[in-house]
């Protein structure tokens, strides 16, 4: 099956800036793609990749197998929903969703059709003769999602759309996007610095880092099996001990290990067997609701946290205590030493 | 100062009052209100026999202004001007808005803003004085024209009847080069301000939708930049309308609105018909703006 976009040894560079270094993936038709990373990581230049609104200095973008590297955005197969909506505020809301079959010269009762089905689509069927400014956060988000869909896009780009939103919103959304991928059998591809909004939703997860690709995996193997240190820091929010620090705990090889797996115990405690431990001190205690986040500086060097439930009793443990943080041996995830 | 600051910091009011009373006073007495000591002076009329000013309201004068035909020619001139000149400055201003609204960066765009504005830090005079001197028969224009084997050209231009004369410097050909060159800079600061305005992911939008440039540009970019547009073309054309150094200077002898309120509140000491004159542009452009309202060009403010 040929892939519905793929990237071969694609760069860009913006004078020093290497926004996007050599990168190679493929996504599959029908897949739900998200490419998670920090700000400036190079995965809003894929995206801009993709869509035509950039291209690359080296190597080569295809959509559908045909090589689009110099192939201009109104003549791809691949729609965009953008950060700001980007909806076009002298138009009616109507207007803007018919936008895409009226550039394409679809007669005017046609794409009014067309258009109000869409918006039928997203629940705003009686929203059309608004203005974009007349209109909340959640429902421009919506209008921006029918716009991009009118054309029957092969593709779909998502640049944090979910961005601008409040967090019940956003969860909503993130299920009605789900659902839709679902319903309409579209390629999505998904960015967001958002780990948990990528994990959520999508089939595969790219983390990018530096315009590199760290890791490209199914949600559930990132979370698990993080390959390198930045992904184990970036998705899980894992505790990562180093070569150097590796050595001083009594391991080879650097390794990850995932804060709910990492016990606090006072240091009289007996260490059990296939378990491995470090002593410290506790910087602080962040309360989180069923759980409370432990932060406690290794005498080795890093500060480490530890998520213990709130239904454990932590007698006589307390900020500025000394402690003995505690994991077994089979909780760690190697890592590969980059 | 404490204490002063605390008690209006607690009564905004008087905070408020305190800023806006002084300027709008000023502003009020100032401008507004002699101009409408301006407008009041045209419902009166000069008196033929005495030449005084008969104080006692009268539309006499406006008729004095429609039915007289030479004075119909005055208007008619001035606002065909004032079309064309702003016509001109829009399609001119056009490119180089674009330019420095979109594309320009860093040093490049202080440049360009610095250039649009540096011909308007000299005197006004000199340069009117300075394109008589280029626009004459034997000026710089016309012989660099001769230089290009073109003069057979320029002469037949010259000779179109209506806008053609003797010269460049005597036809309305050159007054309409003088003012465009004069108002170009008042057309093109609004237009690349409403061009900066608007955000580039709304062009991106529009491609990605599948719109080719020129679509782009008529569908969205077009409306955006209108209300810009609108705010240059009411300088430009308030500019040309009122203007009466460049039609005294260059170009054919025909009056402008200008000229004949500049001759009728001196030599002539006809005030109501002055006044009257320089109402004229003042219902032109809000004829213009409503207008330009029922069609919308103020929808994307």
């Amino acid at each position: 099956m040929t892939a519905a976009i793929e990237f071969r040894g694609v760069s860009r560079t913006y004078g020093e800036v290497r926004a996007v270094d050599d990168v190679s993936f493929a996504v599959e038709p029908g897949e739900f793609f998200a490419m998670l990373g920090p700000s400036g990581s190079g995965k809003t230049t894929c995206l801009r990749l993709v869509a035509g609104f950039d291209t690359p200095n080296r190597g080569q973008v295809l959509l559908d197998g045909a090589d689009v590297s110099s192939v201009p955005p109104y003549d791809r197969n691949v729609n965009t929903v953008f950060q700001d909506y980007a909806l076009f505020p002298h138009m009616t809301v109507l207007g803007n969703v018919a936008y895409g079959p009226r550039v394409r010269g679809v007669a005017a009762p046609e794409r009014e059709q067309r258009a109000r089905e869409m918006l039928e689509l997203v629940q705003l069927a009686a929203q059309g003769e608004r203005r974009p400014a007349q209109l909340s956060g959640g429902q421009r988000q919506r209008v921006a999602l029918a716009r991009a869909l009118i054309n029957q896009p092969k593709v779909l780009l998502l640049d944090e759309p979910l961005g601008a939103l409040d967090l019940k919103l956003r969860e909503e959304m993130q299920i009605e996007l789900k659902g839709l991928q679902k319903k309409l059998g579209i390629t999505f591809v998904y960015v967001t610095h958002d780990q948990g909004e990528a994990l959520s939703m999508a089939d595969r997860v790219a983390v990018f880092n530096k315009g590199r690709i760290e890791q490209l995996a199914a949600p559930r193997e990132l979370y698990l099996r993080p390959a390198t240190p930045f992904v184990a820091r970036f998705v899980g929010g894992a505790n990562v001990a180093d070569v150097a620090l590796a050595q001083k705990l009594g391991e080879a090889t650097p390794f990850a290990i995932r804060a709910e797996n990492v016990d606090v115990q006072v240091e009289s405690t007996a260490i059990p067997a296939g378990s491995l431990a470090a002593p410290g001190a506790v910087v602080a205690v962040q309360f989180h609701g069923a759980a409370s986040r432990w932060q406690v500086r290794l005498d080795a060097g890093d500060t480490w946290s530890a998520l213990i439930p709130e239904t454990r009793r932590m007698n006589g443990l307390a900020v500025g205590g000394r402690v003995r943080l505690v994991w077994t041996r089979e909780a760690a995830v190697p890592l590969t030493s980059s | 100062m404490r204490a002063a600051s605390t008690f209006f910091w607690r009564r905004p009011y008087w905070y408020l009052a305190l800023l806006l009373v002084p300027p709008l006073l000023w502003f009020g007495t100032v401008y507004l209100g002699s101009l409408f000591a301006l407008l009041a002076q045209s419902f009166y009329r000069i008196d033929d026999f005495t030449a005084q000013v008969v104080r006692e309201p009268t539309l006499a004068t406006y008729q004095q202004l429609v039915t007289q035909p030479a004075n119909v020619d005055i208007v008619l001139r001035t606002v065909t001007m004032a079309i064309a000149v702003t016509i001109a400055c829009a399609v001119i201003a056009m490119p180089i808005a674009t330019y420095m609204a979109r594309y320009a960066r860093g040093r490049m765009k202080a440049l360009f803003y610095v250039g649009v504005m540096l011909p308007m830090w000299t005197s006004y005079l000199v340069k009117v004085y300075a394109w008589r001197q280029l626009l004459a028969k034997e000026g710089i224009i016309a012989w660099v024209v001769g230089k290009l084997g073109l003069t057979g050209l320029l002469d037949a231009l010259l000779a179109t009847p209506g806008i053609g004369g003797p010269s460049l410097s005597t036809s309305y050909i050159g007054m309409f080069l003088v003012f465009v060159y004069m108002w170009l800079p008042f057309m093109i600061l609004p237009m690349a301000a409403a061009l900066e305005r608007v955000p580039s992911s709304l062009l991106q939008a529009s491609a990605d939708l599948g719109a080719r440039p020129a679509q782009t540009f008529r569908n969205v970019v077009m409306p955006l930049a209108v209300p810009g547009i609108a705010a240059g073309s009411v300088f430009t054309f308030s500019l040309t309308l009122g203007d009466y150094i460049i039609p005294s200077v260059v170009g054919a002898p025909g009056y402008f609105i200008g000229m004949m309120v500049y001759v009728q509140q001196g030599t002539a000491g006809n005030i109501p018909l002055a006044a009257a004159f320089s109402v004229v542009p003042i219902v032109l452009i809000f004829v213009y703006l409503s207008v330009a309202k029922r069609f919308g060009a103020f929808d994307a403010l």
